[in-house]
């Protein structure tokens, strides 16, 4: 059980709150068939977070995510410059502006150092969920709890800050953000304005990728953007329960997903543990087939 | 089933603004450098049922857009000498069933609550009241008992109705609606063009592009025969003429 808190927890707790603030963005993108442009957008923060770190020398949430967001409302016009004045066919202009952006930021962090530093591409793409040790979870008896607290990994505070944030934007606007989804003509024809409403999807969607990607990396992002929304769309008719059960699902995920990591090669007589992040996002691929699975069969 | 509105329970906005007429001055849009709708200049009637008609590419659909501010366009478009966008708050718009996915998750009564979007603002839930006002809404197209279905389960007919209430939601003195008669049942039909007599008679302007030339001398009080360009505007009687359609339409055509 001391082993749970030190090794354990961080890991399981960063991918739980990574997991819930990028399914329920998934979810708003998943209805307007905007999948494919969230898996570009969390390919396309990762140079606005390296060129930020490298400028400002800092690597707190703030400087990561401000970054992060930069470097997605960038992505985005660009796609929409590409697509209206160059008339480039949508696909492609995500295409385009996804892989580029993301082959920049890996140069960006050979060129800059960083990928010395804890940062590099393998930690960009797969996470470092087993990295996450909480040095006092177990023992340092002598500390209170709240003092226990403080010492947890940066990660953890970053992804609750934006797990809350995320929730904030959906749920402040979530009248007009559903109305804007299920049908954007008649949302600007009565007056809403729609596109400050984008720009706030944009910013919630901005954030959990850059908080998922430093953490638990840009596949675990995109595998809980699509896989629990879709899953949940699979199984409800209501948008407040596809929500719900998205939430669910992704948790699920997680902890099936870290199990199988953890305890799953051991059953097979191998002494190595596999990356979380991976079966995590394997995990909720499985769902998905699942559910689909199901509803055929329905 | 189709109560109307009584007289005194109408708004305010209804009654007091019978003259702030809808104007379209040397309105022009155009598609990637080709044109869909040159000089079109238009003084809407002050109430009452309008058609625009035209063949095909006409840009029916794009006036009613451009109105809207839906795409762009140059030009005036005013209500009541005041630019459009100060008016819009008394205005709704009835978009082509084509133009949404019908999956998406939302029942019948969700739609409709779409329409009070605006005047419920920001970070408010519907609320009780609204959600009662959806339901009458929802009985007067005829839909009461299908409120919590989900809108994919319904028949053409019936998700053209759920749009009619979502439109009526909003409470507008002048209501657009794009083909709202277009691939519905008989039923659907009837009930929809019960509302339009109901509209009419609180005093509302309704503008439908429609397409049935066969059934607009009967329906519509007014019409504006289009192609590109305005080829007549006025009371059907007098605009909706044989000679026009054959001008509009480039060939004969018996009405």
């Amino acid at each position: 059980m001391a082993e749970f808190w030190t090794v354990d927890f961080v890991p399981l707790t960063a991918a739980s709150l990574a997991a819930l603030a990028c399914a329920l963005v998934g979810n708003l993108l998943i209805l307007t068939r905007r999948a494919m442009a969230a898996d570009a957008l969390s390919h396309s923060v990762v140079p606005g977070v390296v060129v930020a770190v490298a400028l400002t020398g800092l690597t707190g949430s703030v400087v990561v995510l401000a970054g992060g967001l930069v470097a997605a409302f960038a992505a985005s016009g660009l796609v929409a410059f590409l697509t209206r004045v160059g008339r480039v066919e949508p696909g492609a202009a995500l295409g385009i502006v996804f892989t580029s952006f993301f082959a920049f930021g890996i140069l960006m962090l050979e060129w800059t150092g960083l990928s010395h530093t804890g940062f590099d591409i393998h930690h960009v793409v797969t996470g470092y969920l087993e990295g996450l040790i909480w040095v006092t979870g177990d023992g340092g008896e002598n500390l209170s709890l709240f003092q226990k607290l403080a010492t947890l990994p940066q990660v953890v505070t970053e992804l609750a800050l934006v797990l809350v944030l995320v929730s904030a934007i959906l749920f402040a606007f979530r009248k007009e953000l559903a109305l804007l989804a299920f049908d954007p003509v008649f949302a600007r024809a009565t007056g809403l304005p729609v596109g400050l409403l984008e720009a706030a999807l944009l910013t919630a969607t901005a954030l959990a990728c850059t908080a998922a990607f430093k953490s638990v990396g840009v596949v675990l992002a995109v595998a809980m953007i699509v896989c629990p929304p879709a899953t949940a769309r699979l199984l409800t008719t209501r948008l407040s329960q596809q929500f719900a059960l998205s939430a669910v699902i992704a948790l699920g995920s997680v902890l099936v997903g870290y199990v199988a990591a953890v305890a799953g090669p051991g059953l097979f007589g191998s002494p190595l543990a596999l990356n979380a992040a991976g079966t995590i996002g394997a995990t909720a691929g499985l769902a998905l087939v699942a559910a689909a699975a199901l509803r055929a069969r329905a | 089933m189709l109560a109307r509105t009584p007289p005194d329970a109408m708004p305010v906005a209804a009654r007091t603004h019978v003259r702030d007429r809808l104007v379209v001055e040397g309105l022009s849009v155009s598609y990637r450098g080709v044109p869909a709708l040159i000089d079109v200049t238009w003084s809407a009637p002050a109430t009452g049922l309008t058609a625009i008609v035209g063949p095909n590419g006409a840009g029916k659909s794009t006036l009613i857009k451009a109105i809207l501010g839906l795409v762009p366009s140059t030009g005036r478009i005013t209500v009541g000498g005041r630019p459009f966008d100060e008016a819009r708050d008394i205005t709704a718009y009835v978009p082509q069933r084509a133009s949404v996915d019908w999956d998406f998750p939302a029942t019948a009564l969700d739609v409709v609550l779409q329409g009070m979007v605006r005047e419920t603002g920001w970070f408010r839930a519907y609320g009780k009241a609204r959600r009662d006002r959806a339901l009458s809404l929802l009985d007067r197209v005829g839909l009461a008992d299908l409120s919590g279905r989900q809108i994919g389960q319904m028949s053409g007919g019936q998700q053209q109705r759920v749009f009619l209430a979502r439109g009526l939601a909003r409470d507008a003195r002048i209501l657009f609606l794009d083909e709202p008669l277009a691939g519905v049942d008989a039923a659907s039909e009837r009930i929809i063009l019960d509302v339009f007599d109901a509209l009419e008679r609180d005093g509302r302007l309704v503008i439908c592009v429609h397409h049935d030339l066969g059934t607009v001398a009967e329906r519509f009080r007014d019409v504006l025969v289009l192609n590109k360009k305005v080829i007549a505007a006025g009371p059907t009687g007098e605009a909706f003429t044989p000679q026009v359609l054959a001008r509009a339409y480039g060939v004969p055509l018996a009405v």
